[in-house]
């Protein structure tokens, strides 16, 4: 039987296409209204509100918190006093990938830590002689995102405790008399917030929140139009964009940190003298410059990708409907130098935008390649630019 | 019916209209300090484009403004604390996509919200009502004729092919048909050759459009009056004709030719509204250098030797350049800025033919909830695009013969969009504005004038609306009425024609805005046209001010490398 969020009474009734995914088990809405489109710029534009409950969710507890997690997670959790959250990932021995994920330092000895994959086995069984507690909160806790450059003045007028927090800070308070925990956090590269509700209060905290957000633009979005803003973003998504080093057969699914553009979160690694899971293999290849590939975003040439179309006679789609595959990349002398995993028709860029590993020595901005399509049932040749991560990344975000 | 009488209230301009851009009390004084490359006479949508290219090209630029913001048309206006107002333009859809990457404009706040509905009210309480749902969008079609939903995608699908055939016409210089250079033959030759490969069907198609009526055209695929009223409506929007009038196919096929994100016919509303888009290309022309003042009311060209060298304001000051600009109006731009006498007199006789009647008004309104339809509620969700008040052809024809006789329609012809459901940053929350495109409102009026019925046409239309959403009269917490003369006087657009010239085949592409003068060039040397009088022609295009630009700068080249091969000599 598949499950439902504690919201679904509330989203179910808002989801006018009743188009659902199956997202860990859990019913999500694909998209409340007919367009994606209009819930895409809701959050670009006033704010969104979106269901990510299905995430599982680990708190951590006990005096050891820290010493046991600042060994299993490749990002340095010392630097996360509490009242804030971090982005992080964990590696296996050889320096590859397992997953990624936010984690909130709620209190003193205290992380919710999330992923998108079940965790909770390999957690506890690195656990040790640390005096720590891992539990599985999932079901107790209901999340909500709310994105987009309203999200914080909307959210102050009921927990104002949060107004002032910084780019992944996180603050107590209560909404409707309700106790829930807000980061600033989310999966939009936009302004936005995540509110964690403890699972009895949900139905009453959506509500209140709901209520009060009357007049001014917010519309419930769903996992389409979530997969734009993440693309325009730049955030990864496991399964599309990289695979669990975990459950992969073989190395060509695996990807280390650097590769996946996550070297920021180790540049004091020199300064930082935690031994962690695949240190050893991270210091290697930053060493060794054994990194197959960089990400980057690629900004497809608008004037190369009409003409394809344009000499096959055809009218250049410019779909916003992202597509999760991959996608060939080539250099002028038609040999292979990359792929984009994710693709899509950016309406806030007004380009053709992917995400994309290129061979590291092309990684430099502005670097040409050219991305393989199908036109007329035949493969063409579009070109493109390198660009950084995010592509489409607002002051307001981070300000 | 209560109606709160329009108050008068100081407007202000879109956010941040003057920033950066110097006002006439600050504008330098020494010779030197008022010599330019390039001036570009409006700062109106086209006159943003035109100057922006200009100075991204490293011309010295400067857009000379009359009014005290930007935007000419395209102004959005906070005409009652927290309600912005698109007073004039409202939408946006034919926008060149090259403009958009040429300056960068993403960069700049560039934000075309998406309008995902069409709603169509009816006159027997029935609706139609079109989403971004093919399928649903057939349903609903097929509620009021089976047959045209079928219709529906075989007329799409045509309609697509004509503007994929027709659309490189829209982005060229038209060729000069009366030159004997080759180059001009040429580009005439690619026109013929393109023509020649088109299918049977496509080309039969894009005659008839170019050359019919959009009733005669609609009449082969559709049976359903409400149907055709809402297709029929785009075939008469800025333009004196009916949809039975010859040439109503081509207004219609015009307004599909915009493909916004790639959609031919679909259209978006820019985040803050039209006023808000031209603060995004008055933003990008700065950045690539451009200077602006405003409040600067040009009185006329400056010309030594049949050569532009600047212009002169009313106030008596002067700036010079060997390019001058005009974005203003054909009529302006050849009869007003300069003397007609400096002019071949062929071509002084055209511009005097070349019709400009306004036909078109605006009636925005301040509301205090959303209007109710009936049989659809008091909801938000059928008016997130536009709302078509023109349930049948029969209807639309009617309001044109009002006015063929000098008269507004007394039941005019509605194009309305609550902006607010699609930008709430435009009305307080719960609150809304709606923009109300009215037609026909004749400039000329046979018994009266505009400033003795101004008011009267407001009422007209509240009736008018009145009958679609009961109560709308009570919502109203103010009225803004704008008719072709408040057009004229505010914007300076010659009869208040929204397209700076009508959309009638003798006036387009080789045509427009004269015969022998549509590459953006002037007999006067150094002097040049780049509004929308000018082809492509109206609507928020950018298209002649780019393709003005471009001209500028080949003759730029051409005299710059005479010059250079003359000093080598």
């Amino acid at each position: 039987m598949i499950r439902k969020s504690p919201f679904h009474e509330r989203t179910n009734a808002l989801n006018e296409t009743q188009l659902w995914s199956h997202w860990s088990g859990t019913l999500a809405a694909n998209r409340y209204q007919v367009s994606d489109k209009m819930e895409y710029f809701a959050v670009r534009n006033a704010a969104g509100l979106f269901d990510s409950s299905p995430l599982y969710k680990y708190r951590i507890t006990g005096k050891d918190a820290e010493a046991f997690l600042s060994g299993i997670l490749a990002r340095d959790i010392r630097t996360c006093p509490p009242g804030q959250a971090q982005y992080t990932c964990w590696l296996d021995d050889n320096g590859y990938v397992i997953e990624d994920g936010v984690i909130l330092h709620t209190a003193k000895d205290e992380y919710l830590l999330t992923s998108a994959e079940p965790n909770l086995a390999y957690l506890q069984d690195r656990i040790g002689r640390h005096d720590v507690t891992i539990e599985d909160v999932s079901d107790e806790l209901g999340t909500l995102a709310l994105q987009g450059p309203r999200s914080r003045d909307l959210l102050k007028k009921l927990v104002p405790q949060m107004e002032k927090i910084p780019y992944f800070g996180v603050a107590k308070g209560e909404i409707g008399g309700a106790g829930v925990t807000v980061s600033r956090t989310g999966y939009s590269g936009d302004l936005g917030y995540e509110v964690w509700i403890d699972t009895p209060d949900a139905l009453h905290v959506w509500d209140t929140l709901w209520d009060s957000m009357d007049g001014h633009g917010v519309l419930p979005f769903g996992l389409a139009a979530l997969e734009m803003l993440r693309i325009e973003a730049g955030l990864l998504l496991m399964e599309a964009d990289f695979d669990s080093s975990r459950y992969a057969w073989n190395d060509a699914h695996r990807s280390t940190p650097i590769e996946l553009g996550w070297g920021w979160m180790f540049k004091d690694l020199k300064a930082d003298d935690r031994p962690f899971i695949g240190r050893k293999a991270l210091e290697r290849e930053v060493a060794d410059k054994t990194s197959r590939w960089a990400m980057r975003g690629l900004i497809l040439d608008w004037q190369d990708y009409d003409r394809v179309y344009n000499n096959a006679g055809l009218v250049p789609p410019k779909d916003h409907t992202p597509v999760l595959e991959d996608w060939m990349l080539y250099d002028d002398e038609y040999k292979r130098v990359g792929y984009a995993t994710s693709f899509m028709y950016s309406p806030m860029l007004q380009r053709h935008i992917a995400i994309a590993r290129v061979r590291p020595d092309l990684g430099k901005l502005g670097s040409k390649v050219n991305i393989e399509t199908t036109v007329n049932h035949q493969y063409e040749l579009v070109a493109a630019n390198v660009a950084r991560l995010p592509l489409y990344n607002p002051e307001r975000k981070t300000a | 019916m209560t109606t709160t009488i329009p108050t008068k209230q100081t407007p202000k301009s879109t956010n941040g209209a003057r920033a950066g851009a110097t006002s006439r009390s600050t504008a330098r004084n020494s010779r030197a300090d008022r010599t330019y490359d390039a001036i570009v006479v409006g700062g109106g949508h086209n006159g943003l484009v035109n100057g922006a290219y200009l100075a991204k090209a490293g011309l010295k630029t400067l857009i000379i403004e009359r009014r005290e913001f930007v935007g000419g048309a395209a102004i959005t206006e906070e005409l009652r604390p927290g309600f912005w107002f698109t007073t004039f333009s409202y939408a946006l859809s034919l926008l060149r996509p090259d403009i958009i990457h040429d300056l960068e404009l993403t960069k700049h706040g560039f934000m075309p919200l998406l309008m995902s509905t069409l709603f169509a009210p009816g006159e027997n309480g029935d609706y139609l009502l079109l989403g971004q749902d093919h399928g649903q969008n057939v349903k609903e079609i097929a509620r009021h004729s089976k047959h045209d939903a079928d219709a529906y995608d075989q007329y799409s699908h045509d309609i697509e092919m004509v503007c994929q055939a027709i659309k490189p016409l829209f982005d060229m210089v038209p060729p000069d048909i009366f030159s004997n250079d080759p180059e001009e033959l040429l580009a005439l030759a690619g026109i013929g050759s393109r023509f020649k490969k088109l299918d049977k069907r496509v080309l039969m198609n894009v005659v008839r459009l170019l050359t019919g009526s959009a009733a005669d055209f609609l009449d082969d695929y559709f049976e359903n009056d409400l149907v055709k009223g809402y297709l029929a409506s785009s075939s008469i929007i800025g333009t004196k004709v009916g949809p039975r009038s010859q040439g109503s196919g081509l207004v219609l096929l015009y307004h599909n030719l915009g493909e916004h994100d790639g959609v031919f016919g679909s259209w978006a509303f820019h985040k803050r509204g039209n006023g808000g888009f031209t603060q995004v290309l008055s933003r990008a022309a700065q950045a690539f250098g451009a200077e602006i003042v405003l409040e600067s009311p040009v009185d006329s060209i400056i010309t030594k030797n049949g050569q532009a060298t600047g212009v002169a304001l009313k106030d008596g000051t002067e700036y010079y350049a060997d390019t001058v600009v005009s974005s203003l109006d054909p009529r302006r731009t050849f009869l007003e800025l300069v003397n007609p006498r400096e002019l071949p007199d062929d071509l002084v006789e055209n511009i005097q033919r070349f019709r400009v009647q306004g036909t078109s008004s605006k009636v925005n309104f301040a509301l205090d909830g959303i209007p109710n339809f009936p049989a659809l509620g008091q909801k938000v969700d059928h008016f997130r695009g536009f709302t078509n008040i023109g349930p049948s052809m029969d209807y639309l024809e009617r309001a044109y013969d009002d006015a063929k006789y000098g008269w507004y329609s007394q039941n005019p012809y509605i194009d309305m969009a609550i902006q607010s459901t699609i930008d709430a940053d435009m009305a307080p929350p719960g609150k809304h504005v709606m923009s109300c495109f009215i037609q026909y409102t004749p400039y000329k009026l046979r018994e009266s004038d505009w400033d003795t019925e101004k008011e009267n046409l407001g009422d007209t239309v509240q009736r008018t609306l009145e009958n679609y959403f009961p109560g709308f009269g009570n919502l109203v917490l103010q009225r803004e009425v704008r008719t072709p003369l408040d057009i004229e006087r505010t914007v300076g657009l010659s009869e208040g024609n929204i397209f700076a010239g009508e959309f009638f085949a003798p006036q387009m592409f080789f045509f427009r805005p004269a015969p022998g003068w549509s590459q953006y060039r002037t007999p006067i040397d150094g002097y040049y046209q780049c509004g929308s009088g000018t082809h492509p022609g109206g609507c928020v295009t950018g298209g002649p001010g780019k393709l003005a630009a471009g001209q500028i700068l080949k003759d730029r080249a051409k005299s710059g490398a005479k010059a250079r091969a003359t000093s080598r000599a």
